[in-house]
């Protein structure tokens, strides 16, 4: 029995050497149950040495892996070959600079992470000694969807608003800021305004949704978008009918 | 080389990393921290953790039932006076954690709720339905964000301690993006680097624990203590040895041969029923769990699959509602890498390595045997782990001496250094650079990375797994003495500086094999059986003789020297390690 193979065609570029980036295909064997990472890891340990990517956990957990798939973001380490014919083109998440081959660079996701003040803002300062804070799991419900985000990386690649625009802060960084702003040991969502409610905030999401969609934690940062938007939108309003809350 | 000036040095930005860095943020917001990592602080390994953080909250339990079981859990190998500290600090760390906004699964009066896990006596793991590990994390890096004294070097990958005449003076790194080596000058250091699960071919452990800061201490001096002792978990799925929590346990799944048959109830952790009860049958410890495995394969009990032999995890009579709650991540697991929905069957799985007991030796505040260098979580041995972990102290373990490594540090780099020869310390740093240089300018390589490693792995898979003899390990040691010998000819054949990972994987390969050279000769040593290290050739434990940590000692030339120090005995005296209906 002749071992079935498939090829990708993988995006190479190292700027030490090349001008632009080019294309090389690989030949690797096909595995029923493999996934494109295990093919990517084929190719370094047995074929060449110098392709450069990021990978660590091979549970979908850890976020290192995402890079284009057949044109789709997607986790390497949770997309299957089965799921694909038998050529696979492997290329950079969307939107980011390359640093080298599959490797982006992500500085600019960083700062917009930490933009958002993504931590508690306690209204007063509890003591470890006093316990927790507590919250039922109605209140928790209300915000752990938000929690679910393993900063990917995808929903940046997918959105075309941050392909045009790169100071839009983007889906991941907004959806955390909405985490917080409704968890219930939180009172910093007007401190997170100046950031969030701003032009390059929730106001340029075109609301398309192509975040949501390729999520791979069901995250759904269009919605925590949207729901950001309400809720600014009140604060807005409200601050005509109650003047003396204005910032 | 570019020298970085800082006061205090984290290598590592997982969870005790970041604990420790928040530390010394807190303890002086004058002190500079940089907090080095290969990886971006949310890539860490602690982000895989699932079931939970053990820690007394609740007032059916207590401080001396979560001292016995972690003791008694650690074949008595732990040192009871840091296993003291660590219960009494643990529910403060963990109500700090929630504090900074971990989502910790709630009872519906909103106080936090907790979980039975393998061999306690009363339930108390606090857990965020099973992604602990990630939201524990996540929470630790967002918050870290308040603090600017605290500046991010990711994807750094440090290479070697500079440290003279017994003191520690900072570390080089190699910054990925340029390929530059830097000295990261500091008046103390942390190492906060996780296991080395890497060691081994089938581990629950991702790509990059591959024990790096353990082995940079190795080389600097400090001793590798208790490395013969490495946890198998006794559940992971076969092929990728994807973890599956012993909170599956917890909420009362069952364990069961090709048969049908709960074979637990043969191995003294019966009887099965009733069900679920604490200390007994599938809530046993780990090492107990997986060694019943080895037995029933070995009596042709298991299922056999193209990964290896196989039991099955069932879950089934959680029903959907349950298994949604509190155990939707292993539901989306098993479904997406084996095609097992556990709602409508059982999942296969193996014991799979987990979790490294031994590590860099410090004391009970975290301080290796160097002035200014310390050590926290799994790459530290301090020892509350003693010869088999206790599930769900490892994430607990790594705020409570996080956080004391960080004040540690934080007190050092307060009082300064005496006076330092400033050109003997450049030395040192230059060495260590052109340690990383040398792979550039070798011509003649001729070894290569993917070889060595999968050799490596079969050889301490074959000789250093769940049972080991004199037979095995003899034959391990000497085939890790020639991988020792061959890694001399490795080859680097990506010459770029641009993120070089061929050059990332030959070091990480580098600092495998120093770890698995200190692993196999000291279990070769220990002539006993105790908690995960079990010898056929020795089956009992033997208490006159190795009630005893064991100490690697790096040589550059030779196999490591192993000698012995006292095991802290406070209250609980070594008695027999009892579960099932006999503790009744």
């Amino acid at each position: 029995m002749s071992a079935r193979t498939i090829e990708l065609e993988i995006l190479r570029y190292d700027p030490e050497q090349d001008d632009v980036p080019r294309y090389e295909t690989y030949t690797v064997p096909y595995r029923e149950d493999w996934v494109v990472l295990d093919a990517i890891n084929y190719v370094k340990d047995e074929l060449d040495r110098t392709l450069s990517y990021r990978w660590s956990c091979h549970m979908a957990v850890c976020g290192s892996c995402g890079m284009v798939v057949n044109g789709e973001p997607a986790l390497a380490c949770h997309t299957f070959l089965r799921d694909y014919p038998e050529k696979i083109r492997i290329e950079p998440l969307q939107n980011f600079p390359v640093e080298r081959d599959l490797v982006v660079v992500m500085d600019d996701f960083i700062d917009k992470l930490g933009s958002v003040k993504p931590y508690v803002v306690a209204k007063e300062e509890k003591d470890v000694d006093d316990g927790e804070y507590l919250q039922t799991p109605a209140e928790l419900a209300k915000f752990k969807q938000y929690t679910a985000c393993i900063n990917c990386l995808l929903c940046y690649s997918a959105c075309p608003q941050y392909a045009l625009n790169d100071s839009f802060v983007g889906p991941a960084a907004l959806a955390l800021a909405h985490r917080y702003n409704l968890d219930s040991r939180d009172v910093g969502r007007v401190a997170r305004e100046d950031v969030v409610a701003s032009n390059p905030g929730i106001w340029e999401c075109s609301f398309v949704g192509a975040c949501s969609e390729v999520c791979p934690k069901t995250v759904d940062p269009a919605a925590a978008i949207q729901q950001t938007k309400i809720a600014s939108t009140a604060d807005y309003f409200l601050s005509f009918l109650k003047p003396w809350n204005r910032k | 080389m570019e020298t970085i000036n800082t006061d205090v040095a984290i290598v590592g930005a997982g969870g005790a990393g970041l604990r420790a860095a928040i530390a010394v943020a807190e303890a002086d917001p004058s002190l500079k921290v940089a907090l080095i990592s290969k990886v971006y602080p949310m890539r860490s390994h602690t982000v895989a953790a699932e079931g939970g953080a053990a820690g007394v909250i609740k007032d059916n339990d207590s401080f001396d039932n979560h001292f016995h079981d972690t003791v008694a859990g650690g074949d008595w190998l732990c040192d009871q006076d840091a296993v003291d500290l660590f219960i009494k600090e643990a529910p403060r760390e963990l109500t700090r954690i929630e504090h900074w906004g971990c989502p910790w699964s709630r009872e519906p009066d909103g106080h936090v709720s907790v979980r039975p896990f393998g061999g306690m006596k009363v339930e108390r793991t606090w857990y965020a339905a099973d992604k602990t590990g990630f939201h524990l994390l996540h929470t630790l890096f967002q918050t870290s964000l308040k603090y600017p004294t605290i500046e991010r070097f990711d994807e750094y990958f440090s290479t070697d301690l500079v440290t003279i005449d017994g003191r520690c003076h900072g570390l080089t790194a190699i910054e990925m993006r340029t390929g530059q080596v830097r000295f990261f000058r500091a008046k103390s250091v942390i190492i906060a680097t996780g296991g080395a699960g890497r060691v081994f071919p089938f581990t629950t452990n991702g790509a990059i624990k591959t024990g790096d800061g353990m082995a940079m201490a190795y080389r600097a001096g400090v001793p590798l203590k208790d490395m013969e002792f490495v946890q198998y978990h006794p559940t992971g799925l076969p092929g990728t040895g994807i973890l599956i929590t012993e909170g599956s346990r917890g909420e009362g799944g069952i364990l069961v041969n090709k048969d049908g048959y709960r074979y637990l109830q043969d191995y003294n952790l019966g009887p099965p029923d009733p069900w679920p009860r604490k200390k007994a049958m599938e809530l046993g410890p780990r090492d107990r769990l997986s060694q019943a495995f080895w037995h029933e394969q070995q009596k042709g009990r298991t299922i056999d699959t193209d990964y290896g032999a196989v039991v099955h995890l069932d879950l089934r009579h959680l029903g959907e509602a349950k298994i949604n709650e509190r155990l939707p991540m292993v539901r989306e697991l098993a479904s997406s890498y084996i095609g097992v929905d556990p709602v409508h069957e059982p999942i296969p799985v193996r014991p799979v390595v987990h979790y490294t007991m031994g590590g860099i030796d410090t004391d009970i505040d975290a301080a290796t045997c160097v002035e200014g260098l310390y050590a926290a979580g799994e790459c530290a041995c301090v020892s509350i782990n003693g010869a088999n972990r206790l599930g769900s102290n490892s994430l607990t373990e790594l705020l409570v001496f996080g956080a004391r490594a960080g004040r540690g540090a934080a007190r050092v780099a307060m009082r300064g250094i005496a006076g330092t020869d400033d050109q003997q310390i450049q030395a040192v740093a230059r060495a260590a650079e052109d340690r990383v240089l040398e792979f550039f300018r070798r011509a003649d390589g001729t070894e290569s990375i993917s070889d060595l490693r999968r050799e490596m792995n079969d050889a301490m898979e074959a000789g250093a797994g769940i049972y080991r003899s004199e037979d095995t390990l003899k034959t391990c040691t000497e085939a890790m003495q020639e991988i020792r010998e061959r890694y001399k000819r490795v080859m680097l054949k990506d010459k770029s500086n641009v993120f070089n990972t061929d050059l990332v994987e030959v070091l990480e390969l580098g600092a495998m094999i120093d770890v698995a050279n200190a692993m196999a000769c000291s279990a070769l040593q220990r002539k006993e059986s105790r908690g995960s290290h079990q010898r056929l050739d020795h089956t009992e434990r033997n208490d006159s003789v190795y009630l005893k940590h064991s100490l690697a000692r790096y040589s550059a030339t030779d196999l490591p020297a192993i000698d012995y120090s006292d095991v802290t005995i406070t209250r609980s005296q070594p008695a027999e390690r009892v579960y099932g209906g006999a503790q009744e």
